[in-house]
């Protein structure tokens, strides 16, 4: 049945998006299957000194709350998280996050190679990393960590990308397993969703 | 360029300053830390090896060490909502009880919030009544604190948080631009008193009204801020302010039935039981 071989062995999702990458989200967000087992692990390049309204604006579209974490708050299956304004957010050995306000990174912060990077020291081979539109390289280098992990790497159809920067900085970077359309990643999610029944 | 460091080679760094130098970095969170390493081995252009050799053989490099380890990336009244509250609600609280009083900030790094205190409280026409204690482990960073001199192509940033403050005047009234650096009016630190402190081996050394430590404590791990939030809860007079970052929390800590929320948005608790 499957185009994706997949299996139950994944323990997190990771996005990176930026520029043009709202509607792609959304859309992912709105599309959950309701029992989705995996926690989704967002970072998305946003206006640095707007704390609030992001985290709101995807909660009305998701199919679950969308919430910001604080400093060393724990994973849970099936939460949906979204790095805060102007900080990076790291996924720390334990299975928690940790925020921090080094240097911009790609001029980022949320930097989006960090929350990928450490995602994939952590979860190593059981990571999917989709990456969406986005006007700058940052992700690519994320993406790559995943790959070299053994993770399952996923980037949107660069013609479909409002801004195709960013998902062809990691096709450059690294052997991306899907290029796939929006909708072709949502059916990606509710395929995977299947195998943890 | 080395793409990654391993665990055990990170305890080996931590463990040689802890015993050569008695700083205590083996609590810090890993994934930061790590970062710290790798930018350090990149900028020095050092192997690991040669790092510990360095660490080991040379006592002076270990303040420069500490420069590059420590982050200091901080604006002036960054989250300005926070300096609003600070100004509207914390201050006037403690006004009630004190008329003089004293602020400590906690890993002040180059003092970008010391600042911005003076002159929210000179603002508020208290500026003489109120001691700061700013205090960081990092003596480099110390010192360019008390220059009250920074990169003029900050201030577009630090100046547009001081519109949203809603500050009575403009940064520029306080400070002086020269060859792409401002400096402050130096009345400002007038009642600040640096000094060198390590939260992590450091004693609580005076009882204060309000404490300022934001996003500082991110870099430890929670067994390590669970150790720093009872000596600041042990550092603060009854019914005196923590102020911590936004994306901290301490409902988890041992400390913290014996405080109170005031603004869950800012992140500021008082004291209310020793």
């Amino acid at each position: 049945m499957s185009q994706f071989n997949l299996n139950s062995s994944y323990k997190a999702v990771v996005i990176g998006g930026s520029a043009g990458s709202f509607q792609g989200i959304t859309k992912i967000l709105s599309q959950l299957p309701k029992t989705f087992p995996l926690p989704i692990i967002m970072c998305l390049h946003r206006l640095k000194h707007v704390r609030n309204g992001f985290v709101e604006a995807l909660s009305i579209k998701s199919v679950f709350p969308v919430v910001e974490p604080n400093d060393k708050e724990q994973i849970k299956k099936g939460g949906i998280y979204l790095a805060p304004s102007n900080y990076h957010m790291s996924v720390e050995l334990g299975n928690y996050f940790a925020m921090s306000t080094e240097e911009m990174i790609n001029n980022s912060r949320p930097a989006i190679d960090i929350t990928l990077g450490t995602a994939a020291f952590v979860y190593r081979e059981k990571l999917i990393g989709i990456l969406l539109s986005g006007a700058n390289r940052d992700g690519g280098m994320g993406m790559k960590h995943i790959k070299d992990k053994g993770g399952l790497t996923i980037v949107q159809e660069p013609s479909e990308c409002m801004i195709d920067t960013m998902p062809k900085a990691a096709i450059n970077l690294t052997k991306i397993d899907h290029v796939l359309k929006v909708d072709d990643i949502v059916s990606l999610i509710n395929e995977l969703d299947k195998y943890y029944r | 360029m080395i793409q990654d460091i391993d665990i055990a080679d990170l305890k080996r760094i931590t463990e040689l300053i802890h015993s050569k130098y008695g700083y205590d970095f083996r609590n810090y969170a890993m994934s930061s830390f790590k970062r710290r390493m790798l930018r350090i081995l990149e900028v020095k252009n050092l192997s690991i090896e040669s790092l510990l050799k360095k660490l080991s053989e040379s006592p002076v490099f270990i303040n420069e060490f500490l420069d590059e380890l420590t982050v200091n990336v901080t604006e002036m009244f960054r989250d300005p909502g926070f300096w609003r509250v600070i100004r509207d609600e914390i201050i006037p609280g403690i006004l009630l009880n004190h008329k003089t009083f004293n602020i400590w900030h906690a890993g002040c790094s180059s003092g970008e919030e010391v600042i911005s205190m003076a002159i929210l409280l000179r603002e508020m026409g208290i500026h003489n009544d109120v001691s700061l204690y700013a205090t960081d482990l990092d003596t480099t960073i110390l010192e360019k604190a008390k220059m009250a001199s920074y990169p003029a192509k900050n201030m577009e940033l630090n100046e547009k948080n001081y519109i949203r403050f809603e500050g009575k005047w403009t940064l520029k009234d306080y400070c002086k631009e020269e060859n792409g650096k401002v400096t402050f009016d130096k009345g400002l630190l007038a009642n600040v008193t640096f000094r060198k402190h390590d939260l992590v081996i450091g004693d609580v050394f005076n009882k204060f009204d309000l404490i300022l430590c934001r996003n500082v404590m991110i870099y430890f791990n929670q067994t390590l801020q669970n150790e720093v939030l009872k000596k600041f809860h042990a550092s603060l007079f009854k019914y005196g302010y923590l102020a911590i970052g936004s994306k901290e929390s301490l409902i988890w800590c041992d400390v913290a039935n014996r405080f109170l929320v005031v603004s869950n948005e800012e992140k500021v608790y008082k004291k209310i039981k020793d």
